[in-house]
């Protein structure tokens, strides 16, 4: 079982990226189960969902306490809350950033990990640039598949005209083209280092 | 047809196979989605003929139903929490009168404190309304339980609320096979009401009875649930045969024909019981699981025989009988009395508190030994309710409980200066 918890702000579609993950696996023949923390969310407020994506069925309820992936859609929410808590040692960690995780100031979390796993992604520029509109949780699923190889670009671009139509979907697969481009070139660099 | 599909958008897939007549619904989370997709049905002309109602409240909602129902309509509603509390009185008059609605419950905690999350309060609440009451574990189930219930409502002319987990699974996305109108309408034939407001056959529904008819009119109810505990088990055979799917009847078990400990539960919790009590097994514990699908009619006998050859149970119930502790721990007693059974009751998840393996492994383990009290808070704070007994034994204004706890927890800033 691959358990994702993905962290962003109302308004920034943390719940529907997840949804979009479990739409992938499903699109691949697997079990996916995506749901969000339950909280009253309000515009801007910090938002958790999760998702689960297995070879059998899936019936844990409980929400993801050991992530083996962590896909932080605001890099402001780094302050905030512990987002970290429970990533298995192995685990993957996007970030919606411009900058680099030694640039953020984060280097000490790559201490002991393995650095091809972590990863930041211009994602809301991605999304400006081939949306029109800052919503980054498009780019980021699609860069998780780059990272982590869990699910295909293929099966996010399924998932992609699933939930949109036309110019939205167009723009929506081209913005997780250049995603997945971007990330895979990045993790490669990370596993020379 | 297999979807990864949100849980209310599948549940309301499966009540347009239903071919509903009159759908009326007053909004409130987490039973929202449901009805704004049916609305969408509707509206789109995809579920036809039916009338969607916009109605002013849940008291409006349920009032709508019955008078849908008494005109021959297969009506639909769907709320929750305090919108079941508000149309209580005429969820009574529904039963009373025995008409066959089918009513979502989408399970949410009851205020105050204001809350919006999952537990069972809400159609605990209504047990005694002459409702059935039917609970389930999965969306796949959900979808199935309301097929089901609209043959169950009308074959015995009584309503029937199918219970789902408020977020835990109205808001998850996950695989559900959701069936074709053929072999929806294979299943379910078109309503043939047993009473009608028909101009051409004239008839009052809703006489006044005095005390020389009440008990019998009373009784026929409770007769109608015992007949239920025929019925369901029929209508998910059928379903079966049909659907190729176990889904409903009245108790499902799992690992329990050589279990020591069985742990009792119903709705989607079910899931991560069966997980734990998977580990558990793994290392040898002889420990198994009874679900309880149908709450009302409560099938003592099933719930017996599955007991009768464990040792001890452990009722996990999300859901609280202030003053005395379990609900529908109280019902397990009562199924097997006599037996000799240790019975523990633990109650959890409620206002939508999660429950978490790890918790599970610990209750467990200790109810395994015999080392718990009858009643288990799991996961309780007990610093923080010590804090606040501790409070009120010394202040005598000692404030409101609920924002003196969120202060405790350091959430809001309650006090002022």
């Amino acid at each position: 079982m691959f358990q994702i918890r993905v962290h962003g702000r109302g308004g920034q579609g943390v719940v529907t990226a997840a949804e979009m993950l479990s739409v992938a696996a499903f699109e691949e023949g697997r079990h996916a189960q995506a749901f969000p923390s339950f909280g009253s969310e309000r515009t801007g407020a910090p938002v958790v969902a999760f998702c689960r994506i297995s070879d059998k069925e899936i019936r844990s309820r409980e929400p993801v306490i050991e992530p083996d992936a962590v896909i932080i859609q605001d890099a402001t929410l780094l302050h905030q809350i512990d987002i970290f808590a429970g990533l298995k040692p192995e685990g993957f960690v996007l970030l919606n950033s411009q900058r680099s995780l030694q640039e953020l100031g984060l280097a000490d979390l790559l201490k002991g990990r393995r650095p091809e796993r972590f990863c930041t992604l211009p994602a809301t520029e991605l999304g400006l640039k081939h949306i029109g509109r800052p919503i980054p949780n498009v780019p980021l699923i699609a860069g998780f598949a780059a990272l982590s190889g869990t699910i295909r670009l293929e099966s996010v671009i399924l998932a992609i005209n699933e939930k949109f139509k036309g110019k939205v979907a167009k723009g929506n697969i081209a913005a997780a083209e250049e995603a997945y481009l971007l990330v895979g070139q990045m993790i490669q660099e990370a596993a020379k280092c | 047809m297999l979807k990864q599909i949100e849980g209310s958008k599948a549940v309301a897939e499966a009540i347009g196979l239903c071919r509903p007549e009159v759908i009326c619904a007053y909004p409130i989370s987490p039973q929202t989605h449901i009805v704004e997709a049916l609305g969408e049905m509707v509206k789109s002309g995809e579920l036809t003929p039916c009338e969607f109602i916009n109605v002013e409240s849940e008291f409006a909602a349920m009032s709508v139903a019955i008078g849908a129902s008494a005109a021959g309509a297969r009506a639909y509603t769907a709320t929750a929490s305090q919108g079941l509390l508000f149309m209580a009185e005429a969820v009574y008059n529904a039963s009373g009168l025995g008409l066959p609605i089918v009513m979502t419950v989408a399970n949410r905690a009851i205020g105050a404190p204001i809350n919006i999350w999952n537990d069972h309060s809400d159609s605990l609440s209504q047990r005694d309304s002459g409702w059935m009451q039917l609970f389930a574990e999965t969306n796949q189930e959900a979808v199935d339980l309301h097929i089901q219930a609209f043959r169950l409502a009308e074959e015995l002319s009584m309503p029937i609320m199918v219970c789902m987990d408020g977020f835990i699974l109205t808001h998850a996305f996950e695989r559900v096979d959701i069936p074709s109108q053929q072999q929806v309408d294979a299943y379910l034939p078109p309503f043939e009401p047993r009473q009608v407001l028909d101009p051409a056959e004239p008839v009052s529904i809703g006489a006044m009875v005095g005390p020389e008819a009440f008990m019998e009119v009373r009784y026929l109810a409770h007769a109608k649930q015992m007949q239920a505990l025929e019925l369901i088990p029929q209508l998910a055979a059928e379903f079966k045969e049909r659907f190729n799917r176990d889904s409903g009847g009245l108790v499902r078990t799992y690992c329990i024909e050589d279990a020591e400990t069985v742990i009792i539960a119903m709705g989607s919790v079910l899931g991560t019981i069966k997980d734990t009590v998977d580990e558990m097994r793994a290392e040898g514990h002889k420990i198994g699981v009874l679900g309880i699908i149908s709450y009302r009619p409560f099938p003592l006998e099933q719930v017996r025989r599955a007991l009768l050859s464990c040792r001890r149970f452990l009722v996990l119930e999300k859901s609280l009988a202030v003053g005395m502790g379990g609900i529908v721990a109280t019902d397990v007693r009562m199924a097997v009395t006599g037996a000799g059974l240790k019975g523990y009751t633990a109650i959890a998840g409620l206002g939508g508190r999660p429950i978490l393996k790890s918790s599970l492994h610990a209750l467990f383990r200790r109810a395994q030994a015999e080392a718990l009290p009858p009643v288990t808070f799991l996961d309780l704070d007990w610093d923080v309710v010590n804090k606040q007994l501790a409070r009120e034994r010394t202040t005598r204004r000692s404030g409101p409980v609920a924002e003196n706890i969120l202060y405790d927890k350091g959430i809001v800033s309650a006090k002022f200066g």
